[in-house]
């Protein structure tokens, strides 16, 4: 295989990676004013991702660092092009980081409910938007000879574009609140699990028209089965939480984010980013990619990085493995937060 | 203002924000798994309690760090995609590379060692901050090598076809000579920021009547502030030095900004203290100097010979002149912003010089365990981390602004590496919204620091005693939770 398919791949596993992970946490900050309802049970849900969460995110950072090294021109075009849209995204993760770290560092109600909401909009954002950017990249975007994206940012809230963005944000939603059932105990935990499955069933829907017109529009053969084993993973998942099964529901949820990403990648291939003005303008796994050197060097660190960076992530999973319920939320700390 | 002011504007009120967290984090991280090591070795109280004390500044200050250390990696493309299709190839590894190495080891362990408390057994506990610590020397080593690449651009070759540098060699990207002497340089000056905080800090407490039972867990703390300062310290002034020397030598324009001297002076040439010049900077009016330490500084001998800027700008011209992808270049303008590079030059070393001088008085004044009996101790304290901290600031500042007009040198001016399909509205939508959330979040987070300052550390408090996984009480609360 080319290393240039190579890299292709690998960048989607990373965009897997982030989906499948911040996906989740995207999900409880959004469900955090519906699922919660006080401020034990608000902790208690920021405390399922408390240890994570940061963790996750480095995906995306990932993933634009080797789109920049792998694919220089796709990265250029891809970031100058969706300038407007990408800027909404990095306020939301910036307001949304610092709510979870710094919600608890005082007493005040306004304070917290101040942070809740950086929490709640800063998840919202960018599970819709980054729906919406996908979308557009594998509908294909205006792109001149010259590579550049001359649309602006009404070019990209088009019906397709807005439908990927809701299957996105109700898809994480769904992911979110499979993530609370499995993790939490208690009463919010059957909420959740209730949740998820009415959410689910939208998403459901959602998931389905967008993936069958993905598929008339650029699919082959390859993603249409993707996509098929995507849509029946989401049913398996909504089916085993109904069945009270959390861990299967939760794989569920994982593996229909998985190879929805995936198969959005297989459509797309070997277009990185395919121009609406001109096919001849797209860009390609071939046009715009680094050397082979350097795609070489890269592979190298990849292989022998990848697998430890999984594992002490799979580990930090482990040591939290255990469920957190209303009594496990200490309540000496917020006494003795200073009040002003 | 056109799209490329905007996006220069941007980058240095972004760039600048995010190191002001940058030194800290990375100082502090090694500070806290080393107070967290002694508890672990001595089990002595104190210890335990600075490091959760220390280690509660450092969330709130890691926190803004890792957020707007995003916009970082994002503003490349977004404003300067020009400069991302050129330099992608070569450019691009390490940053992805430093995701990698870098960005997980980080945030993993900082997420075990937070909440860990109670799933952790002591000595693993305090081994997640010390690979935390070696995450942020990796995340440093490979932006540093992309920065350095950019000062002196190695292991490229430039493929005119396709209009970019293309990476021959890794390695010579990494062990770049510039590199090599300003990595060291920057975690020196990172130690020597967290060893001011962690003086500054103690001391501010130590002076405080309310925290008065604790004076000799803060008079220890000082004491170690003031010596991981003075040794870092020494650190960034050999490797300080070192730079000089190599920056003589590939980027002499920038060396003879910084010192304001306009013609090669071929021996002895003078280091100036002061100087000011005609406001088109080529020519000096009035300066105080120190006769022959420029050559010493910069060649390693008093005789030494140290070019000019005006001979300079005329060699660059001759050179550079006709460079083909320096599109729409004037002739002539190869020389950086003098008083710029001037004076964020001595502002930087000055502010390291009074840092260190501030060290030594207070290490001084509490030798063997005296009481020092006076008043500002606290508030001489206190301006060390501030003083450390703009010091880095202002390097930066001198050592990107004396690049210019280069993005990277001798081969991509900043101004060709600017978007060509960005809007001015939507660059200085970017320049608005962040600058003023970045304003916001200032306020919030120095509050919260002072805030949490005065309380100074909580009472000693043992953390259970766990395997690897947590105690067996499974409704125990968690010892820390958001």
């Amino acid at each position: 295989m080319e290393l240039t398919t190579v890299w292709f791949a690998l960048i989607a596993v990373l965009w897997v990676g982030y989906f499948c992970l911040e996906g989740f946490d995207f999900g409880v900050g959004m469900l955090l004013p519906v699922l919660a309802r006080n401020e034990t049970e608000r902790r208690v849900m920021i405390n399922t991702i408390g240890p994570v969460w940061d963790g996750n995110e480095v995906w995306v950072l990932v993933a634009g660092g080797a789109t920049f090294a792998a694919f220089p021109e796709w990265y250029a075009t891809l970031f100058s092009g969706f300038y407007l849209p990408l800027l909404l995204i990095l306020v939301a993760l910036i307001v949304r980081g610092l709510a979870f770290e710094y919600r608890h560092k005082r007493g005040h109600d306004t304070w917290k409910g101040r942070w809740d909401l950086a929490i709640i909009w800063g998840s919202f954002v960018p599970a819709l938007l980054w729906g919406v950017a996908f979308a557009n990249i594998v509908a294909g975007v205006p792109i001149d000879a010259n590579k550049e994206f001359t649309g602006t940012l009404f070019t990209l809230l088009n019906p397709y574009g807005l439908l990927g963005g809701l299957v996105t944000l109700t898809l994480f939603a769904t992911h979110g609140a499979m993530f609370v059932a499995l993790k939490t105990d208690g009463d919010i935990r059957h909420r959740a699990r209730d949740l998820a499955v009415r959410i689910g069933a939208v998403a459901a829907l959602l998931a389905v028209v967008f993936l069958v017109w993905t598929q008339l529009k650029t699919g082959s053969a390859v993603s249409a089965v993707v996509f098929v084993v995507a849509a029946l993973a989401l049913v398996g998942g909504l089916l085993a939480a109904m069945g009270g099964r959390e861990g299967w529901a939760f794989v569920g949820t994982f593996v229909t984010i998985a190879l929805a990403v995936i198969g959005l990648f297989v459509a797309l291939f070997p277009d990185v980013m395919p121009s609406s003005t001109d096919p001849a303008y797209s860009l390609t796994t071939t046009n715009a990619a680094a050397t082979a050197y350097t795609l070489k060097v890269m592979t190298w660190v990849a292989v022998v990085f990848t697998p430890i960076v999984l594992g002490y992530q799979a580990w930090t999973y482990w040591v939290f493995r255990r469920r957190i319920a209303v009594h496990h939320i200490p309540t000496a700390e917020l006494a003795e937060t200073p009040a002003s | 203002m056109d799209v490329l002011e905007i996006a220069r504007w941007q980058f240095g009120i972004i760039t600048v924000y995010h190191f002001l967290f940058v030194p800290l984090t990375i100082g502090l991280t090694a500070v806290i798994a080393g107070l967290e090591t002694a508890w672990v070795r001595t089990g002595k109280e104190d210890y335990l309690r600075l490091t959760k004390f220390f280690g509660k500044l450092f969330l709130i200050n890691f926190a803004i760090g890792v957020v707007t250390g995003i916009v970082q990696e994002f503003q490349f493309g977004m404003n300067w995609s020009d400069y991302s299709r050129f330099v992608g190839d070569v450019f691009g590894a390490p940053l992805a590379v430093e995701g990698l190495l870098a960005f997980f080891l980080e945030s993993t362990f900082l997420g075990l060692w937070i909440f860990g408390w109670d799933k952790l057994p002591r000595g693993l506990h305090a081994g997640c901050m010390w690979l935390v610590h070696l995450g942020t020397l990796a995340s440093s080593w490979f932006i540093l090598a992309a920065n350095s690449w950019m000062q002196h651009p190695v292991g490229y070759r430039f493929n005119a076809e396709a209009g970019r540098a293309e990476l021959i060699d890794f390695w010579a990207v990494m062990f770049n000579k510039v590199q090599v002497v300003t990595f060291p340089h920057v975690i020196f000056a990172a130690y020597m920021t967290a060893g001011t905080f962690l003086l500054g800090v103690s001391a501010y407490l130590y002076m405080k009547k309310k925290h008065e039972a604790d004076r000799p867990m803060y008079h220890r703390a000082i004491r170690i502030g003031a010596v991981v300062t003075l040794l870092a310290g020494l650190g960034v002034a050999i490797t300080g030095d070192l730079q000089g020397k190599v920056m003589t030598e590939v980027q002499p324009m920038k060396m003879a900004a910084a010192e304001g001297l306009y013609e090669t002076s071929d021996r002895c040439a003078p280091f100036s203290v002061f100087t000011v010049g005609t406001p088109d900077g080529k020519e000096e009016k009035f300066a105080v100097t120190v006769p022959c330490l420029l050559s010493f500084l910069g060649t390693g001998s008093f005789d030494g010979t140290v070019e000019g800027i005006n001979p300079l700008r005329e060699e660059y011209a001759e050179t550079y002149g006709s460079d083909p992808t320096s599109k729409a270049f004037t002739e002539g303008d190869y020389t950086p912003v003098i008083p710029v590079t001037y004076w964020s030059f001595r502002f930087m070393m000055g502010l390291g010089f009074f840092a260190a001088a501030g060290a030594a008085l207070i290490l001084w004044l509490t030798r063997k365990g005296r009481t020092p009996g006076v008043r500002w101790l606290g508030v001489l304290g206190l301006s060390l981390p501030i003083a450390t901290t703009l010091a880095s600031s202002w390097g930066w500042i001198f050592t990107e602004m004396g690049r210019q007009p280069w993005v990277v040198f001798g081969l991509m001016t900043t101004e060709s590496g600017v978007s060509p399909g960005v809007s001015v509205f939507e660059a200085a939508t970017s320049l608005i919204v962040l600058t003023a959330l970045y304003a916001v979040l200032a306020v919030i987070e120095v509050k919260l620091l002072v805030t949490y300052i005065k309380k100074g550390a909580d009472p000693y408090e043992e953390p259970p005693r766990v395997k690897v996984g947590g105690s067996d009480d499974e409704d125990a609360p968690l010892t820390f939770a958001y």
